[in-house]
């Protein structure tokens, strides 16, 4: 998977084929799901940032993010970005890699699970994506002054299932005495916070993708959509409008592009991840709101019906930018860095690429 | 994607940082000697002549231009770095900037092989200060109603009308001036205006001040009566001067001076803030830090995709019209952020007098260099709306 492009063209194939919006939508039942997990599987998609060593594809980092930028092109809604985010999660920390989907958590920043002394997991996280849908949960526990990671059949925790705005799962896991299959330290520089920044950076790049979609959705409606006596793509406050959504949509996938470079440029120390992914995930999340706005009133009435696809995107849209900390949360975060290194670093953070 | 928007996550080479570094030196030594005070420098003239020399000294001035006019052949990535450390300390960079980035890649291109060798080297010297003869009393955003005539004579052209808003006219050395030689025709309206190279320092031409909002003196309305330009001042293709100003855009709109004009607001209002602010500091802060970074990691793209010889001009616009409107709100935010401040005598003196300051000039940063209407219908014509 060396070639980029490649590897977005056969990626971009399996979701036309499998997981068009327009057919997923008009779907009597879920089961193009399972044909669709099969597909990823099968092409390596799912375990791309697993190493070969481990059974995985062995991508790089990047690549794993184009996968994920194209997943949210297509709003994808099922649990391929956490599979990736779990299998990363796993071989980073010298843990075998089980078969099937995985669900990461927590999700949340005030979530934590803890281990007990006999060696089982504690704790309620909530609002964890596709837990329901996952064969294994794979948990990130900050003890006793270090970051672990524990591998966790779905079955023996404890489900609550919610669902977000798009209706895909956001559980509620309860950890009672849990025993894990694995529980390892995470290696290298790798923190409890690179989990965090990691999810971030993903759902940043999934924003991204989707603007990009409800941008081309909403152009094209706007060319065909006649009001007036003229497709209102010809009226300028449309035209505006429209700018703006391509305006927020360029700043999402520039930043997010951004974060996901720094993180694949494993030479980039942790104060420059957390400044590139925290922007990401503030600027994207920032995007989402103007964004989805802009879409729904150029679609109108059309736009705001079950039958067309646009809410496979908003909805998702909204969902994705309250996973792994929602804008308000990394804002704090980020200016409280800001207000402790003073006026003068300011300008030294922000040109430190 | 039948519109795609590019990106490309550019990082800024090796030498760029290097040269960073010795910019940075440059001008802690400049404030070391008193040649200009970054924290009040805003609000005085930016203009200062021998300040640009010394920049040019050091090659910093058209420093993408071939040698043989005085340039470095350095890339556009080097030159952002210089820009937008310059910016950053507020430094008085009004006498060379307008040549440095469109003036003199004009004549590269447009002007005369003795033009080119006589000007351009004065410019990479900091001393030739240029300005843009574009707005009229009747053609604002609206460039091509423009009605200043240029009528041919024996050897050159006869220039009447007015200019009008155009900024440090009163201490250029030059303009580039946009023209009518021929009426607009039914099928082109944009046709038949024409772009000149124009000695300020010269009779037939009076230059008159027009205060701004903010008190300052950067305005002038320029009258030309019975003007004669030499035929060789004439600059590219009669009557298709909209046909030589796309290509600039991107250049032009995408650089770090386009969403920083009000930056010093930001370190002085985390200043103000001290190291531990509310939480409603914190957030706003925090944002305001995300949203600029995501700006000018947008515009370093855009910068490295011109640079590999990409034409990004939807890209471009887009940065502008991100970037004005963010330096526009940055005071006002920056006023509510500092709203519960524990005052002390004292302590936010610099942020007030800053906070009027970048008030007062706010609403000019979503007009200059093109409107936000303009930009706004440049992206929807981009998306394919137009």
């Amino acid at each position: 998977m060396s070639d980029d492009n490649l590897l977005i063209d056969a990626t971009t194939k399996i979701f036309e084929d499998l997981c068009d919006p327009q057919n997923i939508n008009a779907a009597k039942d879920d089961s193009w799901k399972q044909l669709l997990w099969n597909a990823l599987e099968e092409s390596g998609l799912t375990s791309a940032w697993v190493p070969e060593e481990f059974g995985g594809a062995g991508a790089s980092l990047s690549d794993g993010f184009s996968i994920i930028e194209v997943a949210g092109k297509f709003a994808v809604p099922i649990a391929l970005p956490e599979t990736l985010l779990g299998g990363w999660l796993l071989s980073n920390a010298n843990i075998n890699i089980p078969t099937g989907i995985m669900a990461v958590a927590p999700t949340r920043p005030r979530d934590k699970l803890t281990i007990h002394s006999n060696g089982t997991l504690n704790g309620q996280v909530r609002g964890v994506p596709f837990a329901s849908e996952a064969d294994h949960i794979v948990a990130a526990i900050e003890d006793a002054g270090s970051t672990k990671v524990a591998l966790v059949a779905k079955n023996n925790c404890e489900i609550k299932s919610f669902s977000g705005l798009s209706g895909d799962p956001r559980d509620t896991i309860l950890f009672d005495n849990v025993d894990a299959i694995s529980i390892q330290k995470l290696q290298g520089d790798l923190s409890y916070r690179s989990v965090k920044l990691m999810g971030a950076t993903i759902r940043s790049l999934q924003i991204g993708g989707a603007l990009m979609a409800i941008l081309e959705l909403a152009t094209e409606h706007a060319k065909t959509r006649v009001a007036f006596e003229k497709p209102i793509a010809k009226f300028q406050a449309v035209q505006h409008n429209l700018a703006k959504l391509a305006n927020e949509t360029a700043a999402a996938v520039a930043v997010a592009n951004s974060a996901a470079d720094t993180l694949a440029n494993s030479s980039d120390n942790e104060q420059a991840i957390f400044f590139e992914a925290s922007s990401a995930k503030i600027r994207t999340g920032e995007a989402v709101g103007e964004g989805t706005a802009i879409a729904h009133q150029v679609l109108g009435a059309i736009g705001f019906t079950e039958e067309h696809i646009l809410h496979r995107f908003t909805q998702r849209l909204w969902d994705w930018r309250d996973d792994f900390g929602n804008e308000s949360e990394w804002a704090v975060e980020l200016g409280a860095l800001i207000a402790e290194n003073g006026a003068d670093e300011l300008w030294p953070l922000l040109t430190t690429r | 994607m039948s519109q795609s928007i590019n990106f490309d996550p550019i990082r800024l080479p090796p030498e760029a940082e290097e040269l960073r570094l010795e910019v940075r030196e440059f001008l802690a030594e400049e404030i070391a000697n008193g040649s200009f005070n970054p924290s009040s420098s805003i609000l005085k003239s930016g203009f200062d002549r021998e300040f640009s020399k010394r920049v040019g000294k050091r090659g910093w001035i058209g420093m993408t231009w071939p040698k043989k006019y005085g340039g470095q052949e350095r890339s556009f990535l080097e030159r952002y770095v210089v820009t937008e450390e310059f910016r950053s300390q507020n430094a008085p960079v009004t006498c060379h900037f307008t040549a440095d980035r469109q003036s003199g890649p004009v004549l590269l291109k447009y002007a005369q092989e003795h033009i080119k060798l006589d000007i351009l080297p004065r410019i990479t010297a900091g001393d030739c200060c240029f300005c843009i003869g574009l707005s009229e009393p009747n053609s604002g955003s609206d460039l091509f109603a423009a009605s200043t005539k240029a009528t041919p004579t024996a050897g050159g052209y006869l220039i009447n009308g007015t200019k009008l808003w155009t900024s440090n006219a009163h201490q250029a050395d030059y303009m580039i001036g946009l023209f009518r030689t021929s009426p607009p025709t039914k099928e082109n309206r944009r046709h038949g205006l024409t772009q000149f190279l124009v000695d300020l320092k010269q009779p037939n031409i009076t230059i008159n001040p027009v205060r701004n909002m903010a008190g300052k003196h950067d305005f002038n309305e320029v009258v030309f009566d019975n003007l004669f330009i030499p035929e060789d001042h004439l600059l590219g293709e009669v009557d298709s001067a909209w046909k030589q100003a796309t290509s600039e855009l991107a250049y032009e709109r995408s650089g770090p001076e386009r969403f920083l004009e009000t930056y010093y607001m930001l370190p002085e209002l985390v200043r103000v803030l001290g190291k531990e602010p509310d939480i409603r500091a914190k957030e706003g802060v925090g944002r305001l830090v995300a949203q600029l970074h995501t700006l000018r990691r947008m515009s370093v793209s855009v910068n490295g995709m011109l640079q590999a010889g990409k034409e990004p001009v939807l890209e471009g616009s887009i940065v502008k019209d991100v970037g004005t409107i963010w330096e526009q709100a940055l005071p006002s935010k920056a006023r509510e952020l500092a709203s519960f401040i524990d005052d002390e005598p004292g302590n936010r003196t610099n942020f007030d007098e800053l906070l009027q300051f970048s008030t007062n000039i706010a609403p000019k940063l979503t007009i200059q260099g093109g409107t936000t209407e303009v930009l706004r219908g440049i992206i929807a014509r981009g998306l394919g709306l137009r």
